[in-house]
Parts: C-alpha cells; structure tokens; sequence
C-alpha cells in the first residue's frame, strides 16, 4: 500500500485559524490606500478585464440573451484595438451548450454553475448529476456551491466529501467552490470553509452567488487569499480566487488587484488564478481604459449593456 | 499534489508608479524668528541653524537658535500672559481658542503633513492620516476638558501650575506639541515649547495658526534650538513645570537638574516593547500588527514593538510569513504616496541604527534585509529583522529606535512574563492571542503603561500613555493627562 505523505494527511477542521476582524479589517483597508497611477494603472486595467468572468444568472434567462452576452465578451467594445476579453462566461447548465457554440474559436471559456445553485438545497444524486449535464454539455469550469447548511450543523465531512465527489465529477473542467460568504456569518468560518474546500480538491475559491447580500467583500477575500497562502505553503498546491458580486467599478477592482498582488504575488496574477464575478464591472473598465487612452471620459451610452 | 514547496515571490511584472505628493502644497519661508509674545522676534543669540530634508539631504529652511537670554524673554512673556490675562479667562473662553487651533490645524491639513514628511522623512501616508489628524484630534479633545475641570475631579479644588516649559522629540513633532500645548491650555497654564531641533518647521507652522486663532500673546511661546536651548529652559527658575518627551539619558539629567526645586515634570523616555504572539493568535493579524507595530514611522517609536516574543510551536511560520509581509513594504521617497517606509531621521540617528546592526550580526543573530534599491543621497535604512536572538543580546536590551526587529522565542505564560517585564524600560507590549483569560492574566502582570491586545500602536486622545521605570512617569491624554498640569487639593 501506498504510504500517504504529510500533504495527504487531512487537519482537523473543527480546528482551523482564527481569523481577527479588526486586523483584517484595517489589513484590507490599508491596500486602498495605494495610489495607482500613469502605466501601473493601464496595465492593471487591462489586467482586470482579462480576469472578468461575465456573467448572467437569472430566471429570465433565454438563449438569445445568452447568445448577446456571449457576442459582447467577443466583441467588448471593438472601438478600442488591443484590449483583452474577459475570462469567460458564466451560466446555467441549460445555456451551456448555446454558450460554447456562441464562443467557439475564442479563448473565452464557459464557466456552468451546478449543484443546485444558489442554495445547493438537493441530494448529492442531483447535485452530481447537475454536475456531469454542465460537462457534458461542454462547460469548461463548474462554479458549485457548498451545503452551508451542513456546513453550520457542524457536518464538515459531508461538506467535503460532497466537493470531493463534485471535483471527481468534473474531469477535466475546473471546480470552483462558492461558500456563500454571506451566509456564513463570520470570518473564523469562512477561513474553515476555505480549508475544507481545497483540501476537497477545489481549483478555486469563490466568495459568492450574488444572491445573497453581503457578497464579495475585500476583508472576506483577504481571508480567503490568506487560507490560499497557507494551503500553498503546506501542500505545494496553488487554488486560484473568485470574488464575486459587489465589484461593479474599476478602482474597486484595482483595490483587489492590489491586495492580490502584496498577499499572494506573481503567481495568482492572471485569469488562470484570479477571477471576478461580475456583470457591470467590464463597462466601467472599459470606459476607464478609453478615459486613459484618449484623455476623456465617454458616456455611459457608448457602452453597449449585454 | 506537487511536492516542491515554492516560496511566493512578490517582484512582481505590475509596479506601481511614482505617486508622489506636490511639495508646493507647503509655504515654508526661507528662514524663522522665535515666536515669543505673540510676535516673531529675531534671536538675541543671532544665530540660526538650517534644517534639511533628511530624504535628500536638501536644505528647506533656517532656524533661529536660542539663547538662555532668548528662553528668559519666552519664559517672561509666558509668565505674564499667565499673571494677566490666560489664568484669570473663564475657563469656556480658554476652551474656544482651543477648539479654534483645532479646527484651523484640519483647515491646514495637507500642507502640514507635507511639511512634516519634508523635514521628518515619514512616509506622506503616515503624516497624512496619522500626524496630523491625531495631532487636531488631542486639541478637540482638551478643548472640551477645559470649562469640565469640576466635574474631572469630582469634591476637589483644581489650580493651573504657572508656566510650563515643554520639550519634544524629533519622532512626531506636530503631535507631540499637541500632546504637550493642548493639556497645558485646558488646564490653564501657559506655555514654552522647544521642538527638536531636527524638526522645528511644523511646530512654526503651529505657531503662524496660534497667531492666526488670535491666541493671547504670549500664552503659547515657541522657540527653537538644540539641546542647550532645552537644558536653560529646564534651569529657568521662573518655570512651574518641565513637560520632555525623549531619551531616558536626557531625562535623568533633567531630573538631576530640578532636584530641589519646586518644579513638576512628566518624563515620556524610551522603550523596548515586547510584542507577544501565542499560538492560538491569529496569525496572519499577527504579522501585520508586529510589522505596524516596529516599522512604523521607520521605528522611531519611544513605544516600537522592537522585541518579538514568539511561542515555539509557530515560530518558524511566523517568521516566513512576516518575511513575506517584509518584502512587500516600499522603502523610499517619503513624498511618494504609496511609500511604506520614509527616510531615517538623521545621519547621527542612521548611525546609532547601523551601529546596531553591526553588533547584532557580531553577536551572531541571522539578519534578514529585504532586497529594496535605496536613493543614493538621504539617510535610509530598509526594514531589518533578526532571527537566533537570545535575551542576553544587546540588540534585545537597548532601544535602537529605527526599523529593527530582534524575534525571540518562549515556551510557556510565565517564561515570557518574566522575559518581557526583563528590561530597565516599561512603556508599552503587545499580546496576540485569542484566549480572553490570557489577554487579562497578561496585561495585569506586564509592567508596562500601555498594553495592547490584538493590535498596536493604537493611540486616541481620550486614552493615557506614559511608561513605567526607565520609561519615564506621568501620563498624557485622556483624564490622566489633566493631572499633571494641575494643582489638585
């Protein structure tokens, strides 16, 4: 039998690392003190936008708006030359298939979320099967959730063995792990549910759905940036990060990119490691990005709002 | 999983650009007279002094020196301000030029954090959102105090001293003339206040807002020098009380100097803080709280958190992760906004500072220094911290007070107690740990005047600060820092 090494030895999750508001509060606080200026700031635009996962999940949803959100992430804003496309798409499994074929022969990839998102309230059979429907369809990232119900009741077991057996049923498609920060109610949990998450297998850790307030906050990602960190430094083993929600303007974003960058470094900094979930945030880069290159501000009007 | 564990690196391909503030946001004159009497009179001494930029060696003003003749005219026009016209004000009036310095100080806020960046070497951040709106808040603070003496010593009878003779330290000069003016006028004394002679430009520019708030002349008296000018001040036999923030060497000479003499004083002297972490402390705070809390203003901080007591079972993480958090920090141009760490004082204090760092790799301590390009001309000194450090170092015993951090390690409560409390000082400490009891059982039995828990470097008006032993006595803000400026019966 195979001897397992130190890295494949699980902790005790009922242990994990307090985390303390106040300091990570005034930690997270401190990065918006950075001034970004002149190229840093170009650069770190263009950055930004390559890292936007666009997203549209909601009940109205058909295939024809998918199709348009699709279009607008190849075809941003095709007045300016030499700008990045966003990461990917994000959508219900059932858009899957009409996303992949809207975007075939680009580098955006179709992100799915499963699980019975957002409240993940069914059985692990739906949840799986969930699941396998968004790869099969062609979804080349799995956004699940976790059971915070299961989660609270102190059931940490449950709620890794059930990433686990989602990671397994993703193949080759990347698992990101949404907690739903905002139903956790502490930072002390979201540090735990962090762990269990990559020690589960979780390609990355994503803050939220967007269903529920308070989203992607930048003290809640620092924790989740620092759980990262400290998984990185025991295992050898790098989880990318996806807030989520909440982050709908450019120097908000710049904020993140700046904690991302004194906390995790060179590394995490590309769309391969860090992502943002958001709808309306890709306009106000856009409109940031022409502000910089012409020297004036455009309305809001010649942003197209697919 | 990989095998391999990498280590993070943070030489980043994003940089970020120059963000420098605009030194023009500052009127400083060519050259300044003493503010004595309301009024800017030229030295009897005849001389002046020129005070630099310590970033770039550049010279941005010239400062009278003061004579004792000088000080005697100070302390004459302070003791007739007081006879006449500032002891007998109804203490609501005293209370309104108070709230007046205060408000004109957040009026004038950025030109007196550049000033103080200029002529300090602090990084504008600090300056910006530390200095001097701290500094506005001590005045807001005693400005209310001044009509509620009654009702601060509840069944007792309250007096001004007379005439208080001031001295502060080059570390946080607009603060710590605040610290020492904004007491002394609730209370209804008047004052002589000699800034450090490093730094002399931001207590002018508090007297141009003096002038200005239309203060009764004489009332507040600045003047400027080296330490000359402070040891006639303390010698003045006209003075009440000696208010000095700075070395203990100093310190006890004046306390030499005053014996047998009726004069009150309160002494704020030096440091050498112990900042605890336990291994249930959340680190990651942890590591901020002790980077904040040595590497702020560069270290020149009578209450630094320079000693790092770290329990074994977390040490070697520990100390990975505040590497980390080192390399991180930008050290360099003061101006700019995005400077963690500004320039050394002076040239004697970089001295004092690498001399200290000779004797802690002589004793055989592992010194890790981030790599950081450092300006060619100014004073610089890049974050420093020393590992296999043992109590018996020097670099444990002595206050360096620049931006270097000796890590030791202890096994047990009682084991780092006794090694914390081991020091001639006594001014602040710091414990990290989650545990409630611990935080109770360690702050009553650390000898220290200030100890913070899961934070540091935390300073409101309302709270006092002052230091046991060596560290001085007397305590200043909140209601602690009425007392010393009052006869109470």
């Amino acid at each position: 039998m195979k001897r397992s090494s130190p890295a494949q030895i699980l902790p005790d999750f009922r242990r994990t690392r307090v985390v303390d508001q106040t300091g990570i509060e005034e930690r997270a606080a401190r990065f918006t003190k950075r001034s970004i200026k002149q190229s840093s700031k170009r650069q770190a635009l263009d950055q930004v936008l390559s890292m936007i996962d666009l997203t549209t999940l909601e009940g109205k949803d058909t295939d024809q708006k998918v199709r348009h959100l699709c279009y607008k992430a190849r075809h941003l804003h095709d007045e300016l030359c030499n700008i990045p496309t966003v990461a990917a798409v994000c959508v219900y499994p059932n858009f899957v298939r009409v996303a992949k074929k809207a975007l075939e022969g680009s580098s955006v990839k179709v992100a799915s979320v499963a699980t019975a998102f957002p409240s993940g309230q069914s059985t692990r059979a739906i949840k799986l099967a969930d699941t396998r429907f968004a790869v099969s369809e062609g979804a080349d990232e799995v956004d699940m959730v976790i059971s915070r119900g299961k989660f609270h009741a102190g059931e940490y077991n449950f709620v890794f063995d059930e990433i686990a057996a989602i990671k397994e049923a993703c193949g080759k498609a990347r698992l990101k792990v949404i907690l739903e920060t905002g139903e956790l109610g502490s930072f002390d949990k979201v540090r735990r549910a962090s762990e269990i998450a990559m020690y589960a297998g979780a390609d990355f850790i994503k803050t939220s759905t967007g269903k529920i307030q308070p989203a992607a906050t930048m003290p809640v990602t620092l924790v989740m940036l620092e759980a990262i960190r400290d998984f990185y430094y025991k295992t050898g083993k790098q989880v990318g990060m996806k807030p989520a929600g909440g982050i709908s303007k450019s120097k908000l974003a710049l904020h993140y990119l700046v904690m991302l960058r004194e906390t995790l470094g060179q590394d995490w900094m590309s769309n391969e490691w860090f992502r943002f979930g958001a709808s309306s945030l890709a306009n106000d880069v856009l409109m940031q990005i022409r502000k910089e290159r012409t020297g004036q501000y455009q309305s809001a009007a010649y942003f197209s709002v697919d | 999983m990989a095998k391999k564990i990498k280590t993070l690196r943070f030489d980043t391909d994003w940089q970020y650009d120059p963000a420098p503030e605009s030194a023009s946001a500052a009127k400083i004159n060519a050259q300044y007279d003493l503010f004595i009497d309301g009024r800017w009179q030229k030295p009897q001494s005849g001389k002046y002094f020129e005070t630099i930029n310590p970033a770039n060696e550049k010279t941005l003003s010239r400062v009278a020196g003061s004579n004792e003749k000088d000080v005697d005219r100070a302390v004459r026009s302070a003791r007739q301000a007081y006879e006449k016209v500032w002891k007998k004000m109804a203490p609501a009036e005293r209370g309104k030029y108070i709230f007046r310095i205060a408000r004109m100080m957040q009026e004038k806020a950025r030109e007196l954090a550049v000033i103080e960046t200029l002529e300090g070497g602090k990084p504008i951040r600090e300056s910006r959102d530390f200095d001097v709106p701290t500094a506005a808040q001590h005045f807001f603070y005693y400005a209310g105090w001044a009509d509620k003496l009654d009702y601060a010593f509840p069944n007792k009878k309250v007096a001004p001293l007379g005439v208080a003779a001031q001295i502060i330290p080059w570390n946080f000069p607009l603060l710590m003339a605040a610290w020492k003016i904004a007491p002394a006028l609730a209370t209804g004394n008047t004052v002589v206040l000699k800034p450090a002679e490093t730094t002399s430009l931001t207590a002018l520019k508090l007297a141009e807002i003096i002038q200005e708030a239309d203060l009764p002349h004489g009332v507040v008296n600045i003047i400027t020098g080296a330490g000359k000018t402070g040891v006639a001040m303390v010698n003045h036999p006209d003075v009440n009380k000696i208010a000095f923030t700075g070395s203990t060497e100093v310190g006890k000479i004046i306390q030499h100097s005053i014996a047998g003499t009726n004069k009150r004083s309160t002494l704020e002297l030096g440091g050498k803080a112990a900042n605890i972490v336990f291994e249930d402390a959340a680190i990651d705070q942890a590591v901020e709280g002790v980077v904040n809390g040595v590497y702020f203003n560069q270290g020149h901080v009578c209450c630094a958190g320079s000693r790092l007591y770290l329990q074994e079972s977390i040490a070697k993480e520990f100390i990975q992760k505040l590497k980390d958090r080192v390399a991180t920090l930008i050290v360099g141009d003061p101006m700019d906004k995005n400077t963690d760490i500004g320039a050394i004082n002076s040239k004697n204090q970089l001295d004092t500072i690498l001399k200290y760092i000779q004797i802690g790799k002589k004793e055989g301590s592992a010194i890790y220094q981030p790599a950081c390009s450092l300006p060619k001309k100014g004073f610089w000194c890049p974050p420093t911290l020393f590992t296999d450090v043992a109590q018996s170092n020097r670099i444990v015993q002595e206050e360096i007070f620049g931006p270097v951090l000796a890590i030791l390690t202890f096994r047990t409560d009682n084991e780092v107690i006794e090694k914390a409390n081991n020091t001639p000082y006594g001014l602040s400490a710091g414990v990290w740990t989650d545990k409630g009891s611990r935080i109770f059982n360690m702050t009553r039995r650390l000898r220290a005047g200030v100890v913070w828990a899961n934070t540091f470097n935390k300073f409101d008006a309302a709270s006092p600060f002052g230091g046991y032993k060596e560290s001085g006595f007397g305590r200043e803000g909140g209601l602690h820092g009425l007392t010393p400026y009052l006869e109470i019966i």
